[in-house]
């Protein structure tokens, strides 16, 4: 298959890629839930988090095309992801940086 | 994306079709972009009361039936494959394999909604729905687990959602499909909503470890 591409022309990826694609997403779907039954101490979060970060980059990368598309479209799709950063992190430093506050009460 | 039967899919305020191609895929991702603030926001809650009520939260998770989530997130994963292979069969002009792969997808999708029905309904028969007929009987404080239930209605529900909506965008783009509106020139409204399903896979990824996996206790301990 062609893997060039000229401007006017897209990108179709063989379906042997979008196979190994596909396949890579369900192994790491089994690990992550095996993984949850192991007990590995603080590193269960992280894991089940990093392995998530990393199926969805390989969604975005492949089966979005992001891969194949202009350096403008990495920079466009890429913006929603980064503000989510800041979002998260400055969110987070703020209340974990609050420890001496006490939970506010909930009612039953 | 208005058809014009005899100007054929090109906008007369596009200089050609290319040019319309990636107006319409920025479009798109800018829209996604919104969507990823969007669930931000669910994220970011979620994130800041699992921090506070860490082992309510932790309980709420092990409440959660992992082969269920487990079972959805495989299903999820295959209609973003059936749904890759239709924007294939749309870049080739295939309109036959496109119209069926889209069927594989909308099948997945309406299979994931299913298993969806039978976890909501389970939770309302044991009374997990918050509110006042919210009844909780285990360690953790009713409240703080009135607050783990209310966020995983609230992001499993707006995730459901976002799939009853892409189950409608397939239902809408079908009959175009049959006219023959998309060729191998012109099928941004099917890449376009692949990007849209893909998205909804993607916060479904999240919210599978974030649910149903962290804090889980664990059969085997090293």
């Amino acid at each position: 298959m062609d893997q060039s591409v000229t401007p006017h022309e897209h990108h179709i990826m063989p379906v042997k890629a979008y196979l190994a694609v596909v396949s890579c997403l369900f192994v790491f779907t089994a690990i992550t839930v095996l993984a949850a039954f192991i007990d590995l101490g603080w590193i269960n979060t992280p894991l089940a988090l990093t392995i998530a970060i990393f199926k969805a980059t390989v969604v975005v990368l492949f089966f979005m095309h992001v891969r194949y598309n202009s350096p403008l479209m990495w920079v466009v799709s890429g913006s929603g992801f980064f503000f989510l950063l800041i979002l998260l992190s400055l969110t987070m430093q703020d209340y974990v940086s609050r420890g001496w506050e006490a939970s506010p009460p909930v009612a039953g | 994306m208005t058809d014009h039967a005899h100007s054929g899919p090109l906008q007369h305020h596009f200089d050609d079709l290319h040019q319309q191609y990636e107006a319409a895929n920025m479009g798109m991702w800018a829209f996604i972009a919104q969507e990823i603030m969007f669930f931000g926001g669910l994220f970011g809650g979620y994130t800041v009361y699992r921090y506070k009520y860490l082992s309510a939260f932790v309980e709420g998770s092990n409440s959660l039936p992992i082969e269920l989530g487990a079972l959805n997130t495989a299903v999820l994963i295959a209609s973003s494959f059936t749904m890759a292979m239709a924007v294939r069969c749309a870049q080739q002009g295939l309109a036959q394999a496109l119209l069926r792969w889209l069927l594989g997808t909308m099948a997945l999708g309406l299979i994931f909604l299913g298993v969806k029905v039978v976890e909501y309904s389970h939770k309302y028969h044991h009374g997990l729905i918050p509110g006042s007929a919210f009844d909780y009987h285990g360690q953790a404080d009713p409240g703080q687990m009135k607050i783990f239930y209310s966020f995983y209605f609230a992001m499993t529900g707006m995730h459901a959602l976002h799939m009853i909506i892409g189950v409608g965008l397939m239902i809408w783009l079908i009959p175009k499909i049959r006219r023959g509106t998309f060729t191998s020139e012109y099928f941004s409204p099917i890449e376009n909503f692949g990007l849209y399903w893909h998205f909804v896979d993607i916060v479904w990824i999240f919210l599978f470890p974030l649910l149903y996996l962290i804090g889980r206790e664990p059969w085997i301990s090293l």
